[in-house]
């Protein structure tokens, strides 16, 4: 009963389908991971300006070793290779890595670091899986396991007249054929740290305000350590700037090392450090910023945020100032990381036009 | 008049590319007909309309041809004049998927010649008899889900707060209504009046976004000539999905709609600029809805611009009326970039949930949809306007949790796509949240039928014991009858035996 209908002038058209929004994203994960690394260049030059070439020879190595691990575990996981390197969160890490490392170490601490990096990342199942940062993990592994090595720091380029400091191709030497200068022993290069001298010195009642007008400390944090930190921090600034990361971890992060540092060097200004000098001596910048920031790793509530990187500034405080060890942001990464979960189900927001739980 | 702008955001929500100015350039294309006409009768949520015409039946503009089934329905209308070739199942686009409907196929006469039967009183007196014309005209929401408008006045009537006219239009590519409140601001104020007075609202809010000065302006002009004091503009930031009709309720009153609710049960009712300019056309002329806006657009048509299309017509004919196709097209999208979905042909019918056309060139939408694994980075759930956690409902989703996904909200999720656009890891999320939503539906359906079963098991056990024990209580009755009749025996027996003792003693005795 039904008629056929006039032919339109034109044939029906077919199209491919697609399921909505048909909109482009805006983000990918490899423009994130290339911004990280554009914004540790300023911190990375500063930091070899003071203290040579190690931080570059610890990247060049932990970088390729990291990318192997990586290809080799996915591809004996049977996993698609080409696009996971392509993603550069292995280079991220390798990055972080050596500047966690001390500059001047033989060439298998980086090399096993990226390993054990990457690893710690895999062995959970890959990027985005992994519940504890894996650059923190393979540091702490690495302190752990080889605490003479992992201590040879080196003073910055600046103050000590009588110091001779190692040339790149000297530093090249001893990490590749543990070669040194002729009648020279790493002791003869490698110095504490700020934050080491200065708990140690407190350790032996010498007070901080003595300390400070000695060459370990700059205007405000460690020498050379205070530049560092600051091209860490505009980096850092440069990662909120383009909504990398957001505010919320890296000022509580901050908050947690100033606020306990600032009322009890105000209570006791001589057995304790000025929160100027926790802020800018060690890793309190990376840490902050790019390290907690980890989004894997770190929880991804606003409110977890904040509680995340109070947790994380607290205890690097706690540690340095009454723990074993002299800076502590890794392990307090890591203890922060195993909260995340129970963090995150607990900072949920109230979902729209539900009522208050 | 009152007139706020504000400044207020959503939580979440996104800043997106318009692309409004291509289809906004040309006014309003009127008086198009297509020569032919394939009318849906089921173009929304609600149930089907039932056809009252025949094959080969003659109709003219607005003649009814199917009459609204059970509530929620809308009756509908011949979009122009014509014969009535077919009546039979075809594929039509609602708002949010195609669906098989029940189809009257016109081949028109270009006459457009109006329908004379129609009632000589468009607007009577009673609210109920108005709400009834309404539904009869066939006036459904044209914001895109082409709800029974009908329906949702009644919902409100009488309860209503304020009722919230929909200028927000915040999808890329529509143009559709802001066109309509450039050229036609003074009817639609007039319908935006005549449904304050429907449902008794004491407050209107029209919401138009900030990103259209003209349609702002004009409007702001029609409601200071209307003179009504119950009237007010609302200028809004241009966000997306600021049009959502949760996110607004939350952008101009700062309440929200409770999860599982509708606005009516907190006492408001959204309703699109479009719906007002078609209640006046009812109300003033005695005209159903037979036409709409559609903004036909996208970088793969030839000249983008919007036309005031009467219902049914094909979507080939509509690009041909913009000038055909360019070379690059590569999808078609009925609705906007975000929500609308892509259409698998151009024949297919528009119907009054048509808001807007995409012909996309080639890299004007995803084409590509490789992933990589989520980072976490929490974009997705900063850009929620629920307030939902994306990264969680996916880790739930993909281990099929129900119990995770209901408690992580997965049916709040409005399915805006705020946050495919802003994963760096490029994860499909929001169709994967559908797809867990039919899951979810079918696991609950299939909880449901387990429950069924259990209950009729339990009722079959108990139906059984009950027998047993009916059984067992007869067989009881049956011994103790037994037992009572051989009692009976053996004393009628005794008594026998008694009286022939006796006897026999009496016959002794001498």
């Amino acid at each position: 009963m039904n008629e056929p209908e006039p032919r339109p002038s034109t044939a029906p058209r077919r199209f491919e389908t697609a399921a909505p929004p048909h909109a482009i994203p805006t983000r990918s994960v490899p423009a994130i991971m290339r911004r990280v690394l554009y914004a540790l260049i300023p911190a990375a030059a500063a930091y070899t300006w003071f203290f040579g070439i190690g931080l570059v020879i610890n990247f060049a190595i932990a970088a390729p070793a990291a990318l192997a691990t990586e290809a080799a575990i996915l591809s004996l996981r049977r996993r698609p290779v080409r696009r996971a390197l392509r993603d550069g969160s292995a280079l991220v890490t390798a990055a972080l890595l050596a500047f966690a490392l001390p500059p001047l170490l033989p060439w298998w601490i980086p090399a096993l670091g990226g390993f054990v990096a990457i690893a710690a990342k895999q062995l959970y199942g890959g990027l985005g899986k992994n519940p504890f940062n894996p650059a923190m993990v393979a540091y702490a592994l690495l302190l752990l396991s080889f605490p003479i090595h992992m201590t040879q720091w080196l003073p910055p380029r600046m103050g000590d007249i009588d110091y001779t400091p190692l040339t790149a191709i000297e530093q090249v030497r001893y990490s590749l054929f543990d070669e040194l200068p002729p009648k020279r022993t790493v002791d003869a290069y490698t110095r504490a740290t700020p934050l080491d001298a200065v708990k140690e010195g407190l350790r032996e009642q010498r007070s901080f305000q003595e300390m400070s007008a000695t060459s370990l400390i700059g205007t405000f944090g460690g020498l050379g350590w205070e530049w560092v930190s600051s091209f860490v921090a505009f980096g850092g600034l440069y990662l909120l700037y383009a909504g990398i990361i957001r505010w919320q971890i890296p000022v509580a992060t901050l908050a947690g090392i100033a606020v306990p540092a600032m009322l009890l060097h105000m209570v006791d200004p001589e057995r304790f450090a000025s929160a100027a000098f926790h802020l800018f001596s060690g890793a309190a910048m990376l840490g902050a910023f790019f390290i907690a920031t980890d989004p894997v790793s770190a929880s991804t509530t606003d409110r977890g945020r904040l509680i995340f990187g109070a947790g994380v500034g607290l205890l690097t405080y706690a540690i340095r100032t009454w723990g074993g060890y002299p800076d502590g942001v890794a392990f307090a990464v890591l203890l922060m990381n195993a909260a995340v979960p129970l963090i995150d189900r607990f900072t949920r927001p109230r979902i729209h036009g539900h009522a208050e739980r | 008049m009152v007139d706020v702008t504000f400044e207020r955001y959503l939580t979440g929500g996104i800043r997106l590319a318009a692309n409004k100015t291509a289809s906004t350039e040309e006014p309003i294309l009127r008086g198009f007909i297509p020569p032919l006409l394939v009318i849906g009768l089921h173009q929304h949520g609600g149930t089907s309309a039932v056809p009252i015409v025949a094959v080969g039946q003659k109709v003219a503009k607005g003649e009814p041809i199917a009459l609204p089934g059970a509530p929620p329905s809308t009756g509908v209308h011949a979009s122009s004049s014509g014969r009535v070739r077919a009546i039979e199942e075809r594929l039509i686009p609602t708002g949010t998927k195609l669906r098989a409907s029940l189809c009257i196929v016109i081949e028109t006469d270009g006459e457009d010649r109006r329908f004379e039967g129609g009632s000589d009183e468009p607007w009577p007196e009673s609210r109920e008899v108005r709400i009834e014309r309404v539904r009869l005209a066939g006036i459904a929401g044209l914001g895109g889900a082409a709800f029974p408008t009908a329906t949702k006045l009644e919902a409100v009537a009488g309860t209503c707060k304020v009722l919230i006219v929909n200028g927000a239009e915040c999808e890329p590519y529509i143009s559709c209504d802001d066109m309509l409140m450039r050229e036609a601001p003074a009817e639609i104020v007039a319908g935006v009046i005549r449904m304050a007075d429907l449902v008794a609202a004491p407050r209107v809010i029209i919401a138009i976004e900030r990103d259209k000065p003209r349609a702002l302006e004009a409007m702001r002009k029609a409601v200071t000539a209307a003179g009504d004091p119950r009237l007010a503009i609302c200028e809004i930031p241009t966000v997306y999905p600021a049009g959502g009709e949760r996110q607004l309720i939350e952008l101009l009153t700062g309440e929200e709609v409770p999860s599982g609710a509708y606005p009516s049960s907190i006492g408001y009712v959204c309703q699109n600029v479009g719906t007002a300019y078609a209640i006046e056309r009812l109300a003033a002329r005695g005209e159903p809805l037979t036409s709409r806006i559609v903004t036909v657009t996208g970088g793969g048509v030839a000249r983008p611009r919007n036309v005031e299309v009467p219902i049914g017509t094909p979507i080939h004919y509509l690009i041909e009326q913009c000038g055909g196709y360019r070379r690059n097209v590569v999808r078609l999208i009925h609705g906007g970039s975000m929500m609308g979905y892509a259409l698998p042909a151009d024949d297919l019918p528009t119907t009054k949930a048509t808001s807007c056309i995409i012909a996309a060139a080639e890299g004007e939408v995803r084409e590509s949809f490789e992933e990589w694994a989520c980072i976490r980075c929490g974009e997705c759930a900063s850009v929620c306007p629920a307030r939902l956690q994306p990264q969680e409902l996916l880790t739930a989703a993909a281990a099929r949790d129900f119990d995770d996904l209901e408690a992580l909200g997965l049916d709040d999720c409005i399915e805006c796509g705020c946050c495919d656009v802003v994963c760096p890891s490029h994860i499909v999320l929001t169709e994967r949240f559908r797809g867990a939503k039919r899951a979810f539906a079918e696991h609950a359906r299939r909880l449901a039928l387990s429950a069924e079963a259990e209950e009729r098991h339990k009722r079959r056990e108990r139906r059984l014991k009950q027998i047993e024990e009916d059984r067992r209580a007869a067989q009881e009755a049956l011994k103790a009858k037994l037992r009572a009749d051989e009692e009976a025996r053996r004393r009628a027996v005794a008594a026998a035996v008694e009286r022939a003792r006796q006897r026999k003693r009496r016959d002794a005795e001498p």
